[in-house]
């Protein structure tokens, strides 16, 4: 099967490669580029694990295949800390809420609040519910994802994070 | 997944002639034709990347009233524009209510509108299956068919079309612009989709390399901005696909119906304009009483394809309530759960 060349930006560095045309991006990062964060759950666009940012908006990187992306700038759970290596708010929002259990769809979530959070820095809690409903944990019940989500609001925002009352 | 050759073509010109091969399909997002490749439902040997033909994304206003959005409008893009959604809430609306912000980033127009049926006898190879191969038989029939048609199926097929989108599109008189191998022509959205007959492979009207270039939502949709809605039922509240749904939008002149306009989705092959219901509601004063009677009519040729009689009454209680919602007015901003029976009107902007 004949290879195109591709090039295009992750995480901030350009890179390039040679891919048959029925390469999806997901395994062009993961494969390719070794960054396999960047997690499968269902290849069938369902779960949201593949989730990364392309151009500025999240996508499915299981339902893109990667000479689509010829040109892009991709971002993945690889380039979402801080620049001298430490956690970015959510991260530590994941981290201090219990955000994860097994931390399967772990990527993904965040790489997808990231965004969210870029489109709307102080989302209520319908929101977050609604911005995250592509992406499906079998683990937590969604209860501490949505406090991540917004313990890492409030910390943006410099306002307090206060747990509601259960 | 088969291999293919990929093609991305400068000009339309060049993708149509790419595209009228046969094996040949497009690809617009992929977030359905990806999909079917993975499960080898669809096995193109050429693939017509038209995501970047240029002058294809864009949002018109015609000095005729009329809008025109490019096939390549992004629906997550299409539902956010300001002037959009303010002209036509219920369609900013349904766009919100499908499938996740991933999703509706990515998916395009003309996708969205040719997308393929959830069936899930079609998506499953090991299926006998009349859409996918002609001929083969209907697993459905005999199977799994609570969400299928109501309306308009065939002994054939008795699968629905999937989209939000066309339901209010549908009862707003959209019109789809193509441009084949004859030259550019325009068809009404509502002759877009084929019912099953005996050629359910056949979604739609369209020849091979005939590509969408742009949707026209004629001006008089505009009259109905204050008193449009769009009601999904789901399974769940969010992210799934409608078992139906309804667009209703009215023109009130103080306490008469001037005009009305109703569709509803989930129960046949293509988006279901209820033109019968629209008339009866013309010149009523608005109230259950009167879409009662519209909600009788616009589901009076109905009979179930299966194990979905039930559709059938829920269609019409449907229909009834988002009639209701457009009388109280289009809410000022799009509730958290967009489309959602059990949404609060007063919910806060949903942002994709
Ligand atoms: C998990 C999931 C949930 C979803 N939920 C919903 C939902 O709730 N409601 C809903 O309405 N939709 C839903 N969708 C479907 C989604 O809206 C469609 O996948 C999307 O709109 C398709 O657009 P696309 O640009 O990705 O099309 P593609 O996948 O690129 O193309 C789809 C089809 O259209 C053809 N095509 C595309 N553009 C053109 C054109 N311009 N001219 C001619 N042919 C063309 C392609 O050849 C292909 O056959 C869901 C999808 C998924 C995966
Ligand atoms: S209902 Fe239509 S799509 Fe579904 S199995 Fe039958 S023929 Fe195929
Ligand atoms: S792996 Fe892409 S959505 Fe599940
Ligand atoms: S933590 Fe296990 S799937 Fe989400």
């Amino acid at each position: 099967m004949a290879k195109t060349h591709i090039t295009m930006k992750v995480n901030g560095a350009e890179v390039e490669g040679l891919v048959e045309p029925r390469t999806l991006l997901v395994h062009f990062l993961r494969e390719t580029l070794s960054l396999t964060g960047t997690h499968i759950g269902c290849e069938t666009t369902h779960c949201g694990a593949c989730t990364v940012d392309l151009d500025g908006k999240s996508v499915k990187s299981c339902t893109v295949f990667a000479v689509q992306a010829e040109g892009s700038e991709i971002l993945t759970i690889e380039g979402i800390a801080n620049a001298d290596g430490s956690l970015a708010a959510l991260q530590e929002g994941f981290r201090m809420m219990h955000g994860l259990q097994c931390g399967f769809c772990t990527p993904g979530m965040i790489v997808r609040a990231h965004r969210l959070l870029q489109e709307n820095p102080a989302p209520t809690e319908a929101e977050i519910r609604m911005g995250i409903s592509g992406n499906l944990c079998r683990c937590t019940g969604y209860q501490n994802i949505v406090k991540a989500i917004q313990y890492a609001s409030a910390k943006v925002n410099g306002t307090e994070f206060r747990e509601a009352a259960e | 997944m088969t291999p293919f050759d990929y093609i991305r073509p400068a000009t339309i010109a060049e993708a149509v002639a790419a595209a009228a091969t046969p094996g040949a399909a497009y690809l617009a997002a992929g977030t359905n034709l990806l999909d079917l490749m993975k499960g080898g439902i669809s096995r193109p040997t050429r693939v017509v990347d038209i995501s970047r033909l240029p002058g294809l994304d864009r949002i018109e206003a015609l000095p005729d009233g009329s809008v025109r959005i490019g096939a390549l409008v992004r629906n997550a893009d299409l539902a956010h524009d300001a002037a959009f959604a303010r002209a036509f809430p219920s369609v900013a609306e349904a766009l919100l209510s499908g499938a996740s912000a991933q999703l509706r980033n990515a998916a395009t127009v003309g996708g969205n509108l040719l997308q393929r049926t959830r069936c899930s006898y079609f998506h499953d190879a090991a299926s006998a299956c009349n859409k996918r191969s002609p001929g083969a038989g209907c697993d459905a029939r005999g199977g799994e068919n609570r969400l299928h048609a109501v309306l308009g199926w065939s002994d054939a097929c008795i699968a629905t079309h999937p989209s939000d989108f066309c339901v209010p599109l549908v009862a707003f008189d959209a019109v789809v612009e193509i441009e084949g191998s004859g030259g550019r022509r325009e068809i009404a959205l509502e002759a877009l989709h084929r019912l099953p007959d005996a050629a359910p492979e056949r979604d739609a009207v369209l020849d091979p390399g005939d590509l969408i270039v742009a949707v026209r939502l004629p001006a008089a949709a505009r009259n109905f901005a204050a008193h449009a809605r769009y009601l999904k039922l789901r399974e769940r509240t969010s992210y799934a696909f409608a078992v139906v749904s309804a667009a209703a939008a009215l023109d009130l002149d103080g306490g008469t119906i001037k005009s009305a306009r109703l569709a509803l989705g989930g129960v046949a092959a293509k988006p279901w304009r209820a033109r019968a219901a629209e008339s009866l509601l013309a010149g009523a004063s608005p109230g259950l009483p009167a879409f009662r009677r519209a909600a009788e009519t616009a589901l009076a040729g109905a009979t179930p394809s299966g194990d979905n009689g039930f559709k059938i009454e829920l269609a019409q209680r449907m229909v009834a309530r988002a009639l209701s919602l457009a009388a109280a007015g289009t809410p000022a901003r799009v509730p958290a759960l967009p489309a959602s029976p059990f949404s609060s009107t007063a919910g806060a902007l949903h942002v994709a």
